[in-house]
């Protein structure tokens, strides 16, 4: 029988072994324990530091007594403790204050027993809270993600910095700032219901996908993704499809980026390039995530929201991942597609996306007239793509001058230093 | 990162004794969490190897070979595949999985390839060797 090492039954010299496994307990716990204190004490950035002395504890204590039955349980229970001698030995005088030092005088006594009890009970309800607390529309998109990242991803501030290419500090006084808001805005981290949902959840998820496409179109700097985030907001993805199983959006966002990650490791050369769509080594890609994505998909047209936008971009998707070769591509169902996205999300990216669609259904003359229209709005005047895609159109009409001027455009355009060289490459080759 | 979490065949489960409704209702609870975690991806159970069949390979020789296998210990009787951030967070997923079996019983962890993981073995010219495959099955 082969030794079992537990951090009941820690060996001789495992100390660091064992406040691995008390970390990792911590960290699949934090965003659940987070949660519940904030609507407990109505402060995410109390809630975060009572949470800490929680870990704090388990660390001095664990070790000893070993890992207890139900450590989320334990660890609220220590939380809630802390939380009512902080009242009482703050003896706030406001009346807010005082009535929750009050309801956490009365249940003071809760025992683990109990909070292992309502924890059970709680399906989700109070994670769900927080998230949208931290997706709330008062703060920036840039704060959301950070808060977001921290309290419900686990992220250190040093990981999402790196993750968004920023300081330490920046993200550091973002998050301070975004926690002061939520504070002193009252909010009682509960899921909004009735008319305000719609609108909150359009920040949760807006939140989630920016998170993934900073990781999956890197705005800026040498890597080209940085599949870290692009986990951690399909993790987040997935936690929301979970808890709301019957929001047809959160299902298409799920599939959505699902379907995108299961290109992730084809759609850069060794060298950092990108590598086209149309040229990926399609066995490279991902079949569970496609399974996985399909699948969400499904859900969400069987719930009536096969026109949301997120199941739309999913739908575009799924075309690309359905054909096994890029000649079996189906370009005039995608078409088709932005013809429907486009009036439920007007913007002038999915215009040039609908262009680039048309032009491989119906030829490269019908995508540079759809073109002029886009560049007469003027709303994309630096936009790399647009001169890219215009070159690459040029390109399949034999118009090889100025296709290579359109892709030195664009590549004078792009900050991606990957894309920049692709440009050039693709302007290089522009020879008659 | 991605694992398999394999649980280990028993007596029992070669036998085809079923769960009971106590286990059933535990291991339900169970996957929700894994769920609502964010964790699992998927996840089956199998059929005793009663109902299973292998292959064994000798240079080009091909034998099939009806199950039940002997070996117990080595069999699986279900699997999950997870994504987790690192091998610790899978271990105390584990540990919280009520025990599959009625008697003592093993689950195993193991680490899923990603293509990263190939690094240089993945050459240029086997790259190279696959757009020629990929090719041939484009135009059949």
């Amino acid at each position: 029988m082969a030794a079992r090492r537990t951090p009941s039954d820690p060996p001789a010299g495992s100390q660091s072994e064992t406040h691995r496994a008390i970390e990792t307990v911590f960290r699949i716990e934090q965003a659940r324990l987070i949660a519940g204190l904030a609507r407990w004490v109505r402060d995410v950035g109390r809630a975060e530091e009572l949470a800490q002395d929680a870990l704090v504890a388990a660390l001095s204590e664990w070790p000893g007594s070993g890992v207890p039955q139900n450590p989320g349980a334990w660890l609220m229970a220590i939380a809630k403790r802390r939380a009512v001698d902080g009242f009482r030995h703050e003896r706030m005088a406001e009346r807010k204050h005082a009535e929750i030092g009050r309801d956490l005088e009365s249940e003071r006594d809760t025992s683990v027993e109990d909070i292992e009890a309502a924890m059970d009970d709680d399906l989700g309800d109070e994670l769900l809270g927080l998230i949208f607390a931290a997706c709330h529309p008062i703060l920036s998109p840039e704060a959301r993600a950070a808060l977001t990242l921290r309290l419900i991803g686990g992220l250190t501030t040093d990981e999402i910095a790196r993750a968004f290419l920023s300081s330490e500090a920046t993200i550091a006084q973002r998050i301070v700032r975004a926690k002061k808001t939520l504070g002193e805005s009252g909010l009682a981290f509960e899921v909004p219901r009735g008319p305000e949902r719609e609108r909150r959840l359009a920040s949760v998820l807006e939140v989630v996908y920016l998170i993934f496409n900073e990781g999956y179109a890197a705005t800026a700097g040498r890597d080209l993704t940085r599949p870290a985030l692009c986990a951690e907001a399909q993790r987040l993805g997935r936690i929301l499809a979970g808890l709301m199983a019957d929001e047809p959006e959160v299902l298409g966002l799920l599939a959505l980026m699902e379907i995108q990650a299961s290109r992730l490791a084809a759609r850069t050369a060794p060298d950092g390039s990108p590598v086209l769509l149309t040229e990926q080594n399609r066995a490279l890609w991902d079949r569970l995530l496609i399974r996985r994505g399909l699948a969400a998909l499904d859900r969400a047209g069987s719930l009536g929201g096969a026109d949301g936008p997120y199941a739309l971009q999913a739908a575009l998707a799924a075309c690309h991942a359905r054909a096994r070769t890029a000649v079996e591509t189906d370009w005039r169902k995608i078409a088709g597609l932005y013809d429907r996205l486009r009036l439920v999300m007007p913007s002038p990216v999915v215009e040039l996306n609908r262009a680039v669609a048309h032009s491989m259904a119906f030829g490269p003359e019908t995508g540079l007239a759809l073109l002029d229209e886009i560049e007469r709005a003027d709303s994309l005047r630096n936009y790399a793509p647009l001169p890219a895609a215009r070159g690459d159109f040029l390109f399949r009409a034999g118009r090889l001058a100025e296709a290579r001027s359109q892709f030195k455009r664009a590549a004078d355009l792009t900050r991606n230093e990957g894309e920049k060289t692709f440009l050039l490459k693709r302007a290089a080759s522009c020879v008659p | 990162m991605r694992v398999m979490v394999i649980v280990k065949a028993t007596k029992d489960s070669e036998a085809g004794v079923m769960p009971s409704t106590d286990l059933l209702e535990a291991m339900g609870k169970y996957n929700e969490q894994l769920v609502n975690a964010g964790v699992m991806m998927a996840g089956e159970g199998l059929h005793p190897s009663s109902a299973g069949k292998r292959v064994a390979f000798d240079g080009p020789g091909r034998t099939v070979i009806d199950g039940p296998f002997a070996e117990t210990r080595e069999l699986i009787a279900g699997f999950w595949l997870w994504e987790v951030k690192d091998m610790d967070e899978a271990v105390e997923w584990v540990k919280r999985c009520p025990n599959p079996m009625l008697g003592p019983s093993e689950i195993e962890i193991r680490r899923v390839f990603e293509a990263a993981d190939f690094g240089d073995a993945m050459t240029p010219e086997l790259t190279a060797q696959e757009d020629r495959m990929r090719d041939k099955l484009a135009k059949r």
